[in-house]
């Protein structure tokens, strides 16, 4: 399926399908939502002048539970609709030693031939995966406190900070990232990308299409 | 194609992360203190601010339920004292200084969790306010007003006249700043700082508690640290 649709564009290469944009999207949103509202909630100076404390809380409370939500539809709907997104999850999980050269190199090493994502997004992926269900729970821990022990609280709070930060960092890198790299963002827009730009920074998923359909 | 030969390195960093998750409620606060204990003094000698982003930094957080942050100088400043009282007043800044002073060093407890520790306040004690206009019969507590025009709050007479309870108007040997509740604000020692009213424009005597702004959302009236809104211990410095 991915080969004939590729087929379908010449000098283009098909990299996401609908369901993974969506997915991508709903994600996008709901992080600026749930990450803004935190820095209210966080960032004092940001504090002082927002205030509604109340309000912005909720903003970020059901922007946070709601996160999980696109993952558990994109993965049901994936299997129905045959959408790679199954695949790409693999990807993202696997390393290759290219990868670790890459990234002891830091991504100058010009030997290095990557697949389809390159190791910070593999990084950034992993993150995300673990890091939503820890938000989620602690999070939790955070607004619905009654039934645990202070010292919990105070653990939840401590480790809802540091990932929060965690994320603060990834999403920063991840959107300067992409906004600099147009190839990048029309494929997250219209799921294809420049053949181009696939053989130089993403060989050997390109060679994938080059196998016979 | 890579997922067949690479190693599963995502499925590590997730499972690593669950594990941070769990481990760190459960030990987290111990890691907290010790990191606010370590990196306190430092935070509070920096001027840009910019290590209070770092989490368990021991670091105050601002809070305000209102839109902006109130304001009023320490000039205009006046604090009403009414209710059930035999003499109702109007205190100044310098009105309150004048009255004997008093000065805690004490941790800050939030009831999300945070904790700045060993805060030097300095004010009157609340009893003494209460005693210079005369509380009448028929009181039973007491309620505070911010001039944020929304927050309120309440003590029962008893707590009301702890030694640990006072209307402060200096917060580490500097005038209460308008970012944390200037010029004067009520500390309550014992009880986690939202029962410590900020913006204080009134103190009412009044014939019963009046639960206050986060009380009716869900808080304890009585939030005593440690033995309130949840179980644990944790006894204020």
């Amino acid at each position: 399926m991915v080969t004939s649709r590729s087929a379908d564009r010449a000098g283009s290469l098909h990299r996401f399908d609908g369901l993974e944009r969506a997915l991508h999207w709903a994600n996008a949103v709901l992080f600026v939502v749930v990450l803004t509202s935190a820095a209210a909630l966080y960032f004092g100076p940001l504090s002082a002048v927002v205030g509604r404390r109340e309000l912005v809380r909720a903003i970020h409370v059901y922007s946070g539970l709601a996160l999980p939500l696109p993952f558990v539809a994109a993965f049901v709907l994936g299997r129905r609709w045959h959408s790679q997104l199954g695949d790409d999850v693999r990807r993202l999980n696997r390393w290759i030693d290219d990868d670790r050269r890459w990234l002891r190199s830091l991504g100058r090493d010009r030997r290095v031939r990557l697949g389809k994502f390159h190791p910070g997004q593999k990084i950034n992926a992993a993150y995300l995966a673990g890091g939503v269900p820890v938000m989620v729970l602690t999070g939790s821990i955070m607004k619905w406190f009654e039934p645990f022990p202070l010292s919990w609280r105070t653990g939840a709070t401590f480790v809802h900070d540091w990932v929060a930060l965690g994320f603060f960092v990834l999403v920063t890198g991840h959107v300067l990232k992409a906004v600099a790299d147009r190839d990048a963002m029309h494929g997250i827009l219209t799921g294809w990308v420049d053949e181009g730009w696939a053989t130089a920074r993403h060989p050997r998923w390109r060679e994938e299409h080059r196998k016979p359909v | 194609m890579e997922e067949r030969t690479g190693t599963p390195v995502g499925r590590r960093v997730v499972l690593g992360m669950l594990g941070f998750g769990v481990g760190g409620v459960l030990v987290g606060a111990r890691v907290s203190d010790f990191i606010s204990r370590l990196l306190g003094p430092l935070t509070a000698a920096d001027r840009t601010g910019l290590t209070e982003l770092i989490p368990a930094a021991g670091r105050f957080r601002i809070y305000s339920v209102v839109g902006s942050l109130p304001h009023r100088s320490a000039e205009e400043y006046r604090l009403s004292v009414g209710g059930l009282v035999t003499r109702p007043l109007s205190l100044s800044v310098p009105d309150l200084q004048s009255m004997p002073a008093v000065r805690l060093v004490k941790d800050f407890q939030c009831v999300t969790g945070w904790r700045v520790h060993q805060v030097p306040w300095t004010g009157v004690r609340l009893a003494d306010v209460l005693d210079a206009a005369g509380v009448g019969p028929g009181a039973r507590a007491v309620r505070f007003t911010s001039f944020d025009g929304l927050y309120t709050e309440s003590l029962t007479l008893d707590q009301a006249r702890r030694p640990d309870v006072i209307v402060a108007y200096a917060m580490e040997d500097k005038p209460v700043s308008s970012a944390h509740g200037g010029p004067v604000r009520m500390y309550v020692a014992p009880m986690y700082g939202y029962k410590s009213c900020k913006w204080l424009s009134a103190i009412e005597v009044v014939d019963r508690v009046v639960p206050g702004y986060w009380e009716v959302r869900g808080y304890d009236v009585d939030a005593w640290i440690g033995r309130s809104n949840g179980r644990g211990d944790q006894p204020v410095g």
